[in-house]
C-alpha cells in the first residue's frame, strides 16, 4: 500500500509527472515541521498577521433560545481574510518559500481560499495565480476582485460544471505543466498524500486552541464539536485534537444542496459511493460507471463532489458522524445568526449553525458545544438575498 | 512476462526494426458506429496499435482536445459497457492490437476483476491510466496479469531516478511522456529523450513508445527513430471534431502519412 493512507483511503493517484514533486514535498514538509525556526515564523505570522489565537465565544442568546447545551463559537471568521483558510495558506507558502518556489497556484470555491493565498503571495512576495470555476467567478465576483487587488491573475475555468472540482482539475494541470518553480496550495484536506496531511497539520490549531479554551471555560471538555463539510478542512482542524477524546462527538455538516433525495445536492457521505478521484482514493459523488457528478449547494465553499480521506476513515471507523444540512436550513441557520448574536457568517459555517438549531436541546445544559465558525458572511449576502427574492440592484 | 508477451502488444514490437505507431481515438466521439468505423480506417492505414478512450468526465491529464472529446462522448450516452460494445463490433471485423486508454475511477467502479476479465474476452491487449502511478499501480496489477492484460507504465520528463525503478516492472510496453503538462499539440518538444530511453534500455527490452504533443511526420518520425513507436492522439481527435461523422477519409490520410514517417525511422 502506497503512502498516506487513511484506513483504505488516501494515496497519491497522480500522473507520474507529479510524483518526484510530491515525494519531495513530503520530504521537505517533515523536514520543516520539525525545524523551531520555521514553526517559529509560522507561529508569528498565525499571531501578528492572522490575528490568532481566534475567540472561543460563549453565544449565550443562542444558548437560551435552544434550550439545551451551552453553545461556543470558535470565531474563524475574526481571521485575517475573514476565514480558516488563512491557516492552511500560510503553512503552505512559507514552506513553498522555503522550498525555494517563486510562484504558487491554487484552486477556489468561494474565493475564500483564493483571497488567502493571493494574501500569502503578496505579503510573501510571490507569484499568484488562481483558478475558479467561472460560475463561482460570477457568484463571488467581488472575491475576484480582491484577488486581483491583491496581484493575484485568476483564471475562470470554463471546463466541466465550472465550479469547485473543475478548478482542482485546471489546477493540477497546470502544476504539471509548471512543477519546477511552482507549488500548488490545495486549499482543503484532499488530493493526493501529502495534501491532507499537510492541510490537516496546518488547520489543527482551530482544536488545539478550542480545546485548551473550552478547558479554561468551562472545566472540561465539550459533548459535540460541530463543523461544516466540503473537501472538509475546517472541519479536519475542529476536530483533530478531539479525535483522542472518545467522548467528544464529531459532526460534520455535509451541504444537502436541495435535498439528498434530489439530484441537487453535494452530501458526499449521505449519497455517495467509494472511488478514485482527484489523487485520492475517498468517498465521492459519482454515477454507476464512475463519472463524478456534477454537485449543487448554495454555498460554492461545499460544491465539491468528494470529502478528504482523513474524513471518509473518520466516518468509516464511525469516530466523527457527517450529517446533511439543505440550503434551506443554512439560509435560516445564517439569518438566525445574524440575528440571535450579531453575527453575519459565512452560509458554509451556517450549515453548522443550522444542524445545532437542531440538535442543542438533546444535550442537558452542563454540556457544551463548539461550533466552528470557518468564515464570515460578506460574500454572501448578495446571494443570500437573491435566494430570498430580494433584488439588490448591486 | 511470457503470457503477455504472447499477447498483441508484444507482437506490435516484434519484428525487428519494425517501428510502430500507435493511434488513439475517444469512444464514442461522435458516435459508437463512427469510432467502430475509424477504428477499421486507421487499421487500413497502417497503425500498429489502437488505444480507445474510455470517456471520464474529469480527464485531468488532457488538454482542451481530448477533455472536449470526452464531453462529446459521455454527452453522446457513452459508457464503460459501450466501450466494450464499441470493441465487439471491432473483433468482428478486425484483429488489430487494441488497447483502452483511461482514468482510474472508471475502472475502479466498474470493479477491477470484472473490468480486466472483459478486457480478456475481447482480446484487449494494455491498459493506460495516466492516474495510476508506480505506487499505486498494485490497485490493477494483481487483476490485469490475471487477465493477461498488460498495465502499462509511464515515465514522465520528472521521472529521474525514478526511470529505472519503473521500467524494471513494465510489461506491454512502456508510455514514454514526451513533454510536461497535458496532452495536445505541440510545435516543439524540448525534452531529452534519448536520455530518458538510454537509461529504460539499461533495465529492460520492453519497448518503449513516445507520446504527448506529437502532430507532424517529421515529430513522428523523430520519436520512432528515438524510440520504438510513436503515439498520437489529440491531431486525431482534433480531425474528428472537425469532420464529425465524416472525418474517415481525413483520418485515413493523415494515419497513412503518420506511418509512413514512422516507417522511415
Amino acid at each position: 500500500m502506497s503512502k498516506g493512507r487513511y484506513g483504505i483511503h488516501g494515496g497519491q493517484y497522480v500522473p507520474e509527472t507529479l510524483m518526484n514533486e510530491l515525494l519531495h514535498l513530503e520530504e521537505r514538509y517533515e523536514h520543516y515541521k520539525k525545524d523551531p525556526e520555521f514553526q517559529r515564523e509560522l507561529q508569528t505570522l498565525l499571531n501578528e498577521y492572522a490575528g490568532r489565537p481566534s475567540l472561543l465565544y460563549y453565544a449565550e442568546k443562542m444558548t437560551k433560545d435552544l434550550g439545551g447545551a451551552r453553545i461556543y463559537l470558535k470565531r474563524e471568521d475574526l481571521n485575517h481574510t475573514g476565514s480558516h483558510k488563512i491557516n492552511n495558506v500560510l503553512g503552505q507558502a512559507l514552506l513553498a518559500k522555503k522550498m525555494g518556489k517563486t510562484r504558487i497556484i491554487a484552486e477556489t470555491g468561494a474565493g475564500q481560499h483564493g483571497v488567502a493565498t493571493a494574501t500569502a503571495a503578496a505579503l510573501l512576495g510571490m507569484e499568484c495565480e488562481i483558478y475558479m470555476g467561472e460560475e463561482d467567478t460570477v457568484r463571488q465576483a467581488l472575491n475576484v476582485y480582491r484577488m486581483e487587488l491583491l496581484g493575484a491573475k485568476v483564471h475562470p475555468v470554463t471546463s466541466g460544471t465550472r465550479t469547485l472540482k473543475d478548478a482542482v482539475n485546471a489546477c493540477m494541470r497546470e502544476w504539471t505543466n509548471r512543477v519546477e518553480d511552482t507549488l500548488y496550495v490545495l486549499g482543503s484536506v484532499m488530493g493526493p498524500h501529502p495534501f491532507p496531511m499537510i492541510v490537516r497539520d496546518f488547520q489543527s490549531v482551530i482544536s488545539r486552541e478550542a480545546r485548551q479554551q473550552i478547558l479554561e471555560k468551562e472545566g472540561q471538555l465539550p459533548a459535540a464539536v460541530v463543523a461544516c463539510v466540503g473537501g472538509g478542512s475546517n472541519s479536519m482542524g475542529m476536530f483533530y485534537n478531539f479525535i483522542e477524546d472518545k467522548d467528544v462527538e464529531l459532526i460534520g455538516c455535509e451541504a444537502a444542496g436541495k435535498g439528498v433525495d434530489t439530484a441537487l445536492t453535494a452530501a458526499t457521505i449521505a449519497t455517495g459511493s467509494l472511488g478514485i478521484f482527484h489523487g485520492m482514493k475517498s468517498y465521492f459523488c459519482q454515477d454507476e460507471y464512475g463519472q463524478i457528478a456534477p454537485v449543487y449547494s448554495i454555498s460554492a465553499g461545499l460544491d465539491y463532489p468528494g470529502i478528504g480521506p482523513e474524513h471518509a476513515h473518520l466516518h468509516d471507523i464511525g469516530r466523527a458522524r457527517y450529517v446533511p444540512v439543505t440550503d434551506d436550513e443554512a439560509v435560516d441557520a445564517f439569518a438566525y445568526m445574524a440575528r440571535t448574536e450579531g453575527i453575519i457568517c459565512a452560509v458554509e459555517s451556517a450549515h453548522a449553525v443550522a444542524h445545532v438549531r437542531k440538535i442543542a436541546k438533546n444535550y442537558s445544559p452542563d454540556q457544551s458545544i463548539i461550533i466552528c465558525l470557518s468564515g464570515r458572511g460578506d460574500k454572501d449576502v448578495a446571494a443570500i438575498a437573491r435566494y430570498r427574492g430580494v433584488d439588490l440592484h448591486e | 512476462m511470457s503470457k503477455l508477451q504472447d499477447n498483441q502488444i508484444g507482437k506490435v514490437f516484434q519484428t525487428s526494426n519494425h517501428k510502430a505507431f500507435i493511434a488513439f481515438l475517444t469512444a464514442g466521439d461522435p458516435t459508437p458506429d463512427c469510432t467502430v468505423k475509424y477504428i477499421l480506417e486507421m487499421e487500413r492505414a497502417g497503425a500498429d496499435l489502437i488505444e480507445i478512450g474510455i470517456p471520464f468526465s474529469d480527464p485531468t491529464a488532457e488538454g482542451v482536445v481530448i477533455q472536449d472529446a470526452n464531453i462529446r462522448a459521455l454527452q453522446g450516452g457513452m459508457t464503460t459497457d459501450g466501450a466494450f460494445d464499441i470493441v465487439r463490433q471491432v473483433r468482428e471485423r478486425s484483429q488489430i492490437a487494441l488497447a483502452f486508454m483511461t482514468y482510474a475511477n472508471p475502472v475502479f467502479h466498474y470493479g477491477c476483476e470484472r473490468f480486466f476479465a472483459r478486457c480478456e474476452e475481447l482480446c484487449v491487449g494494455a491498459i493506460i491510466v495516466p492516474d495510476l502511478p508506480y505506487e499505486e499501480k498494485q490497485e490493477m496489477e494483481g487483476a490485469a496479469r490475471a487477465h493477461n492484460v498488460a498495465l502499462v507504465s509511464m515515465i514522465a520528463p520528472t521521472s529521474r531516478e525514478r526511470i529505472q525503478m519503473i521500467a524494471r516492472e513494465a510489461s506491454g510496453f512502456i508510455y514514454v511522456v514526451s513533454s510536461m503538462g497535458v496532452t495536445g499539440v505541440r510545435s516543439e518538444i524540448s525534452t531529452d529523450l534519448e536520455s530518458m530511453v538510454e537509461s529504460i534500455r539499461q533495465v529492460t527490452d520492453v519497448p518503449c513508445a513516445i507520446g504527448f504533443g506529437i502532430s507532424t511526420p517529421k515529430q513522428a518520425r523523430h520519436m520512432a527513430q528515438v524510440s520504438d513507436g510513436a503515439i498520437v492522439g489529440s491531431a486525431i481527435v482534433k480531425i474528428i471534431a472537425q469532420d464529425g461523422e465524416q472525418a474517415g477519409p481525413a483520418i485515413y490520410e493523415y494515419v497513412k502519412s503518420m506511418k509512413e514517417a514512422v516507417s522511415q525511422a
